[in-house]
């Protein structure tokens, strides 16, 4: 490849030319917009007033990501014994007695548990300044680690199926890539009736499976099974698209390689392995990349089914940031989420890039 | 043969089953009055075309909001928007990937980050853009591009993720052609327009359904940029049928409307492209 | 030429192309999309107003309701608002404080006599005015409380925190309901703040200190407040209510369906019940918890925009449209609560011994302002987002004390919202 580059001559006016109406267009509409909302996040834009808007360097990024540790001895008795709870956990101090208007520890106030872990007698406590983000940052990577290599896997296996030369494979072409074109809005409709904790779909289906042994669960309404619920739909909704990726990807194969490989006797394995593989290296890149930012911009689901609940279960960083900028009118700190967010992705996606390149070259 | 390919239908059923089956729910909801659409929604009932069905959720829908407005709309932006996209944004590609320039790489790594960036985070910086950009109009120029559709097309012409989609498929196009051309002494414009085209139809298909798709379902641009009814697509009037005590089969009767088109475009573009192209194959 | 042809056709869509050429065309919003009757009643007026005088022509733009309030802030961000804004009473503080709302300039007789809930003042000024108001009961049936031994109780003499729940006690224990309560817990938004902020309030609490509107703390973290947090809390773990996750269907026909024993609910969806359950419908006022019963008052209402170059035509509009014949119209038409006596007399539904003439009374007896501040619209997204957590099962005083700090480092941040 770089052979046959360094054959093409360089031609800057006409390169120019030729991007020139694509990048200028995406300069205008995406990156200048992106540039202002980078610089609102260093003031205290509000999404209306009129306040005049200031200069506040980094706060906004200090309020999203500060934290602090509290280490905490056991509430002991009289007789200095630990006095233990119903379930015989020794029990600790109220937080609220360090975090709020205590001169004793300024660093402290305001902020929230996030989470805790015990030492021998001692509990020590993780606090953040903005618990909700924090629990936005964790279930979108969640969701990223989950999502992105489940459903770029399926979507291959779906594309090899439907690669095949068969009659009225258009049929399930069109039948696998249908929840794509449906709206991830009317989706997440429709599957709110699917997950409905009283007589929702699933749960009857279950119901009947098991004959009746399978006890109803309030999928969106359970802390522990709402982020998975949504998962399981988002990879459902969206493997569609990836599929339609790998398959143009599949059809750039020449079909003259397979021929070969079966005259030679090659197994289905070995074809994979050492053509259908191979020629999808493009198609690769472009599938983890593609798959991993739209999993890190997570909203749509989340503001139909839950509104980040039950409890900031299903909180993820972009709703986050339309919460702020619209919802509480605090365009500042939206913009700060997505600076923080772009940082993030960008820092993946270069990761990426990277490991991505070695193995090819 | 036929007994060895039934097998190979087996799995594939499965899969359509799963894919297909809300969206079975919901056109059969929408030919059902809504209390029994919510009763059936506990039992296989959900799926099936029994009792009380009409299309009269159909006609009520028509009737709450003007939907063929709706539907005109959409389609008219999103078509509009696939066509100018699909030609610039495999312009731009074509240049990234078979020519050398100056910062070339720079500022492909810049529209490749674009994607990182969600669009609900830069809505308001880009209301601020539109709104103070020129248009041509018939009484001179006219400043400010709100309530037009120029307004819902022009910003979405060139992303990332279509030159992405491009870039990666010139990628693995055999070079030798456009070598050979340019040798011929063809034009960098004749390359694109001759060879480089005519063996992308699979990109071309792909990147055509996918900007159609994220055009169709745009919700809060539209929302924000259309004070008038008579611009206002289709995502936006569904929120007309959210009032109080909300009439799901009319809910669903809309949903079913609004996805008709996208469906018919994806089966016209598999069919002009997909299909032929599988068989000949462009890759040496 | 460009300019009378769209006067033209404006005028034409208002009916009345006569007069187009004359009368300066003046532009409302309303949240009415959607919703044919609503529709056509406002349509009505603006005929009337349109023919009634030489100087002026409305035309209405509809917007759906959900995205009404995005719509405005867009095109208030680009300049682009119509001449006579529907405001929900609630935000009215907020865009008047953004600049986007010019005060009224309605003569005070236009008003004279109306209920309290459906004027907007905001720092000593009239903004807005409502054709209607919206009161809340706790919808039930005779046949269903007489059954179950519990007194039926009256606007002198309401529920008390402990009667009110024995008796949600009792029905759940009868067993012949899902749920002894339904609070509509699946309508997200403005309903917690309006429908549930009013039981705080009964308890002691608020969402921000009222004297001075620049801190929550002590008063949405306090021991009322705790004591409400908490009472709410074990409505659900009691399950004596369905949940956050409750099915917006289940929300709309529940009651009517039997699901439910009582339900929080707003006149405006008081008739189903009634052609429902016909003379057994009960609408009962809110519960006293302590510091007396108090329902959320204030609906959409009717203002001028700052920048509008014709505001006496805009005052002209609105003035005209408070006449008593159009606040029955409205009353009849979506079952709203008419502010006038005169105009709840004319109403099919408000008249003395009409089916929903509780709600008259109520609105006049309990109905409590939302906090009336620029930050009301922040206070209402935390105060939602708190209820919706304690009742999923977080922490009540962690929970408060989070929703207190983001109250006040909101108003901080936005220098106190002129107060």
């Amino acid at each position: 490849m770089a052979a046959n580059r360094s054959t093409l001559l360089q031609s800057n006016r006409a390169g120019w030319a030729m991007a020139a109406p694509a990048f200028l267009l995406m300069f205008t509409f995406i990156i200048l917009p992106f540039i202002l909302a980078f610089g609102l996040s260093f003031t205290n834009q509000r999404l209306f007033s009129p306040n005049p808007t200031e200069y506040v360097g980094m706060a906004n990024f200090r309020a999203l990501l500060g934290f602090g540790t509290l280490t905490l001895e056991p509430e002991l008795d009289a007789a200095g014994a630990i006095v233990l709870d119903e379930t015989g956990d020794a029990t600790y101090p109220a937080l609220r007695g360090y975090t709020r208007n205590n001169p004793d520890y300024p660093k402290l106030q305001g902020m929230r548990e996030w989470f805790s872990f015990d030492r021998g007698d001692k509990r020590t406590y993780v606090l953040a300044r903005d618990v909700v983000f924090m629990k936005a940052l964790v279930n979108t990577f969640l969701f990223v680690i989950f999502v992105a290599p489940i459903q770029g896997g399926l979507a291959l296996v779906l594309a090899l199926m439907i690669n095949q030369k068969l009659k009225g494979i258009n049929f399930f072409r069109t039948i696998y890539f249908m929840p794509v074109v449906v709206s991830i809005v009317v989706v997440s409709l429709l599957w709110r009736f699917i997950y409905d904790g009283n007589n929702g779909l699933l749960n009857s289906l279950l119901g009947m499976i098991t004959f009746g042994a399978f006890q109803p669960v309030d999928w969106l309404g359970n802390t522990a099974t709402a982020l998975p619920a949504i998962m399981a739909m988002s990879i459902w909704q969206a493997v569609g698209f990836h599929m339609v990726i790998w398959l143009s990807g599949l059809q750039t194969i020449s079909p003259t390689l397979y021929e070969a490989a079966e005259i030679e006797g090659a197994s289905k394995s070995q074809v994979f392995r050492y053509i259908t593989w191979p020629g999808l290296r493009n198609t690769a890149v472009l599938v983890l990349i593609v798959i991993t930012m739209q999993a890190f911009s997570l909203f749509a689901q989340i503001d139909v089914m839950t509104q980040g609940g039950p409890i900031d279960s299903t909180q993820t960083v972009v709703f986050q940031a339309v919460d702020r900028g619209y919802g509480k009118k605090d365009i500042a700190t939206g913009s700060a989420i997505s600076v923080l967010l772009f940082v993030i992705v960008l820092s993946i996606s270069l990761i990426q890039r990277y490991l991505t390149r070695e193995k090819n070259q | 043969m036929s007994r060895n390919s039934f097998w190979r239908y087996v799995p594939l059923t499965l899969v359509a089953l799963i894919f297909c089956f809300p969206l079975v729910f919901m056109v059969m909801s929408s030919l059902k009055p809504t209390q029994q659409l919510l009763t059936d929604t506990g039992s296989l009932r959900a799926f099936l075309p029994v009792g009380d069905i009409s299309l009269d959720n159909y006609f009520d829908a028509f009737k709450r909001a003007p939907v063929a407005l709706f539907l005109f709309n959409s389609i008219m932006v999103t078509s509009v928007t696939v066509a100018l996209s699909l030609a610039i944004c495999s312009f731009g590609a074509f240049a990234f990937v078979y020519m050398n320039w100056t910062g070339r790489n720079v500022i492909l790594a810049i529209i490749i980050a674009t994607l990182i960036v969600p669009f609900e985070t830069i809505a308001i910086p880009m209301l601020m853009i539109v709104n103070a950009l020129p248009w041509p109009s018939t009484s001179g120029i006219t400043i400010g591009w709100l309530n037009s559709y120029q307004v819902q097309i022009v910003p979405f012409i060139a992303d990332g993720l279509t030159i992405f989609l491009f870039v990666q498929y010139f990628k693995d196009l055999p070079r030798e052609l456009i070598e050979a051309a340019r040798v011929e002494g063809a034009s960098w414009f004749q390359v694109y327009r001759r060879v480089v085209m005519p063996l992308s139809g699979p990109v071309l298909a792909t990147a055509a359904i996918l900007k159609f798709l994220a055009m169709y379902n745009q919700y809060l641009w539209p929302l924000m940029v259309t004070q008038a009814e008579q611009y206002r697509p289709v995502m936006v009037g569904l929120q007309y049928f959210f009032q109080l005590n909300v009439v799901w089969g009319e809910v669903m009767a809309y949903l079913s409307l609004i996805t008709i088109p996208v469906l018919a475009f994806y089966l016209v573009l598999q069919r002009a492209f997909i299909a032929s192209i599988a068989s000949t194959g462009v890759k040496g | 030429m460009k300019h009378s042809i769209i006067a033209g056709v404006l005028a034409v869509s208002a009916g009345f192309a006569g007069q187009a050429s004359a009368q300066q065309a003046l532009t409302m919003w309303y949240h009415g999309a959607g919703n044919e009757v609503e529709r056509k009643i406002l349509e009505g007026i603006v005929a009337d107003f349109n023919g009634s005088q030489a100087d002026f022509a409305v035309s209405i733009e509809q917007f759906p309701q959900a995205a009404y309030n995005d719509s405005v802030t867009a095109a208030a961000l680009a300049g682009n608002l119509p001449d006579i804004i529907d405001v929900d009473g609630p935000v009215m503080p907020s865009w008047a404080w953004a600049g986007y709302m010019a005060p009224l300039e309605v003569p005070a007789e236009a008003y004279a006599g109306f209920l309290p809930g459906p004027i907007g003042s905001w720092n000593g000024q009239v903004y807005s005015i409502g054709l209607w108001d919206a009161a809340l009961a706790m919808v039930s049936r005779k046949s269903t409380l007489d059954e179950a031994g519990i007194r039926i109780p009256t606007l002198d003499a309401p529920w008390t925190k402990d009667e009110f729940d024995a008796a949600l006690v009792t029905l759940q224990s009868g067993g012949k309901f899902e749920y002894a309560l339904d609070l509509g817990m699946a309508w997200k938004g403005e309903w917690y703040p309006y429908a549930f902020g009013p039981f705080m309030q009964s308890f002691g609490g608020d969402m921000v200190d009222r004297t001075t509107y620049k801190s929550a703390e002590g008063v949405m973290n306090g021991d009322a407040a705790m004591a409400f947090g908490n009472y709410w809390q074990s409505l659900f773990t009691r399950k004596l209510a369905p949940g956050t996750s409750q099915d917006p269907a289940d929300r709309d026909s529940g009651f009517a369906d039997g699901k439910y024993a009582i339900s929080w609910n707003g006149n405006w969806a008081a008739l189903g019940a009634v052609e429902k359950f016909g003379d057994d419908v009960l609408f009962l006022p809110a519960p006293d918890f302590g510091t007396g019963p108090k329902i959320g008052a204030a609906s959409w209402q009717f203002g001028v925009s700052a920048n509008s170059e014709h505001k006496d035509g805009a005052n002209a509009f609105i003035a005209f449209a408070l006449q008593d014949k159009y606040l029955t119209a409205f009353s009849d038409g979506i079952g709203l609560i008419p502010p006038t006596t005169a105009s709840a007399a004319a109403s099919i539904n408000y008249k003395a011994g009409g089916p929903m003439e509780a709600f008259y009374a109520l609105s006049a007896a309990q109905a409590t302002l939302r906090p009336v501040t620029a930050g009301y619209p922040v206070m209402a997204k935390i105060f939602e987002k708190a209820l919706s957590d304690i009742a999923d099962g977080a922490d009540v005083a962690t929970t408060l004390d989070a929703a207190t700090d983001e109250i006040n480092a909101d108003i901080e941040k936005n220098g106190g919202y002129g107060n």
